[in-house]
């Protein structure tokens, strides 16, 4: 599904990403963890397409195309979606409209109809159980007056709204507590399937209790540097990212 | 018709017209209306057409964009032909509204739709209403636009002859909007139009007015207006002004409000079409517990100019004033705000905020924005602000990560910009109907 090949990437001149390889298939769980600087937000930037971050080596296939072709909103329409760090405050914007707008560019790309009023509305209510969102948070401006716990809830609800094939979290777990941090989990887990894939961006092990990787990669000065199964995590949690700091990088 | 070229110095130019048109007053140059209008041009004398040392025209280089462009006719206007079906075009649809319609700053009778059964409301043409009450219009007219302070109010009061009168008596509720739809026609020549409107608005007294103003047909045309506003004690007036449709139109306008105590005067101003647009919108607050709600927007492109001055004048304690203009300039585009707030010494108490906010769209347009207060109270809360900036590039990959092409995701942003400024218009149809030609503009 997706296949990242030795990709380099810098933000003005400075490199980031020096030689990132991953692949990942239709149904698997990812974890990206790394220290701080490590370059996992450029990572999850640069397959979102932000165009802040220049690549200047390597290469990206989703999905049969080549990723590095496509605008933003077409990788979304292609079924990529970033779960936001910080997802930005929108004012004016009502939630609600723009979601609706954003669903049927995707489904028009898909070949579908559009959804319609009633459809729309009822699908939002599926939804909004999944993520346990507050109803109201979706009458307002998208994001507006948020706290950071409904703002994360907000991506993921997003994220079940809009159905990816593959969905980026980017330290959607930084700054929850433990409730909104299972309630994320949760909706992640149900939202899972044979044909969709996860990439979890993350700098602390305790969200993978929740969402339970399949692969767990180590990011350290711009290269994955080790990568195992979950267990990994746990032994990255014991003894700290100074361990892998001395791990030579592996091609 | 005289031609105005580079060659000719308009202010001269101006004072000769005076002579031809009092002419042909046929003996009506005696009445006291006269007198005021001859104090007017003698005023337009002294202060001459403004130039780039002209401290309230520094960013609008009026006198050289009249100057390029016009023919002015002030001596006899006739009213060029336009017809029904071209008229009911440009009115707003589905607004059950009382429809004034004037034609180079003629009352149209015929296009008019003033079908008034309500007891107490009075819309008729200026020129018969001071012809038949002169004590009362008298009161009035020339009272609160000051033509000693402004050469265009001056030029104005000059050359007045027809506009619009209404009148609504005290404790009435008028029951529909009313719109001014003042459309100069300029399809076979230039045209220069000088409408001249009074609106009274009695005690306890609620109207909505609507002035669209509107340029029709392909040649430029100059419209320099002139309203005065009475707003009676505890009267509640909402206001708007429209320039909404022209590209070729020249526009200045002065919009003269007096509120007595307890009134409320809420005003939107849209500009999205015209070469230059020069709105001066004053707004006195001459007794207690008075409240101006002052809103603007404006969406400009290509070489348009728009300048919008405000004036706010609290003499009184305990008033209440709220300014809010916005803007979206892209191309070549210039904009000028310069928001005044006096607050006199006797206005303890007073509550009066500010802001302009604006978002430039390409490195060539450009916006000059100046807050101006002046405060001789020590008891008030006053606040300004300013801000130009780009449209948010982080607000718009959000959105182009969810799939909206760039096109799409701007003019959301844009139009989320644009929306605070229309809060005060609560008229749905009307709200459509600005929305609908902001969505055009934006989506352009």
């Amino acid at each position: 599904m997706l296949s990242i090949k030795n990709l380099h990437a810098s933000i003005e001149d400075k490199q980031i990403l020096k030689g990132i390889n991953l692949e990942v298939k239709p149904g698997e769980v990812h974890a990206i963890m790394g220290p701080n600087g490590s370059g996992k937000s450029t990572l999850a930037s640069v397959l979102a397409g932000r165009e802040d971050y220049e690549v200047t080596e390597g290469s990206i296939e989703f999905l049969g195309k080549d990723l590095l072709e496509l605008e933003a909103e077409e990788r979304a329409r292609e079924g990529l979606f970033l779960a936001f760090q910080y997802p930005v405050e929108i004012p004016g914007v009502s939630s609600t409209n723009f979601l609706k707008t954003a669903l049927n560019q995707i489904r028009e790309h898909r070949g579908l109809d559009p959804l319609d009023a009633v459809s729309f509305l009822s699908l939002m209510k599926e939804k909004i159980k999944l993520v346990e969102i507050d109803k109201s948070l979706l009458n307002r401006s998208l994001n507006e007056g948020f706290s950071g716990g409904e703002k994360k809830r907000n991506e993921i609800f997003q994220m079940a709204m809009l159905e990816p094939r593959l969905a980026v979290l980017d330290e959607t777990d930084s700054g929850l507590d433990i409730d909104a941090l299972k309630v994320v989990a949760n909706g992640v887990n149900t939202l899972k399937s044979k044909d969709n894939a996860t990439i979890v961006v993350t700098h602390y092990q305790r969200l993978l209790d929740y969402i339970v990787p399949d692969f767990v990669h180590v990011l350290y000065n711009g290269k994955i540097v080790k990568s195992g199964p979950k267990e990994l995590a746990l032994e990255l949690e014991e003894k700290g990212y100074d361990w892998i700091k001395e791990a030579e990088p592996i091609h | 018709m005289t031609v105005a070229s580079n060659s000719i110095d308009l202010h001269k130019n101006f004072v000769e017209q005076f002579g031809i048109f009092e002419k042909e007053l046929n003996g009506k140059s005696l009445t006291d209306f006269h007198q005021t209008r001859k104090k007017a041009i003698r005023s337009f004398e002294q202060l001459g057409m403004p130039d780039r040392k002209t401290e309230n025209y520094k960013y609008t280089p009026i006198t050289r964009l009249l100057k390029k462009q016009f023919n002015f006719d002030y001596a006899s206007p006739g009213i060029p032909a336009i017809s029904k079906a071209a008229i009911s075009e440009l009115l707003i649809k589905g607004l059950d509204a009382y429809n004034v319609v004037l034609i180079n700053g003629r009352f149209s009778q015929e296009l008019s739709n003033l079908d008034i059964t309500l007891k107490g409301l009075e819309i008729t043409d200026f020129k018969s209403a001071y012809e038949s009450q002169p004590d009362l219009v008298g009161s009035y007219f020339a009272k609160y636009a000051e033509f000693d302070k402004d050469p265009f109010t001056a030029l104005n009061t000059a050359f007045s002859l027809d506009g619009t009168f209404i009148k609504v008596k005290d404790n009435l509720v008028v029951d529909k909007p009313i719109v001014i739809y003042s459309i100069a026609e300029s399809t076979a020549a230039n045209w220069a139009v000088q409408p001249r409107n009074l609106i009274i608005a009695g005690k306890n007294s609620q109207a909505s007015i609507i002035e669209n103003y509107i340029h029709h047909g392909n040649e430029a045309a100059f419209t320099n207006t002139v309203s005065e506003i009475i707003v009676d004690e505890n009267a509640y007036i909402d206001y708007y002004k429209l320039e909404i449709h022209g590209d070729n139109a020249y526009h200045v306008g002065n919009t003269q409000v007096y509120q007595a105590g307890k009134s409320t005067f809420n005003t939107t101003t849209i500009s999205l079409a015209g070469s230059l647009i020069r709105n001066n919108l004053n707004v006195v607050l001459d007794d207690e517990h008075c409240e101006a709600n002052m809103h603007g927007l404006y969406l400009l492109n290509d070489r348009q100019h728009v300048d919008n001055q405000t004036m706010v004048d609290h003499r009184k304690p305990h008033s209440y004033s709220n300014e809010l203009y916005k803007g979206i300039l892209g191309g070549n585009s210039t904009g000028v705000f310069n928001g005044k707030i006096y607050v006199r010494q006797d206005a303890q108490k007073t509550n009066a905020f500010q802001s302009n906010k604006n978002i430039l769209l390409s490195d060539e347009a450009s916006i000059n924005t100046k807050p101006q207060l002046e405060i001789w109270a020590d008891d008030v809360k006053c606040s300004h602000g300013a801000t130009t900036g780009q449209l948010d590039k982080e607000q718009l990959f959000y959105l182009r990560s969810r799939g909206l092409g760039e096109q799409e995701a701007r003019s959301l942003l844009l139009y989320a910009f644009a929306i605070d400024a229309l809060e005060n218009v609560k008229i749905d149809v009307l709200k459509e109907y600005i929305d609908h030609h902001i969505s055009i503009r934006l989506n352009r």
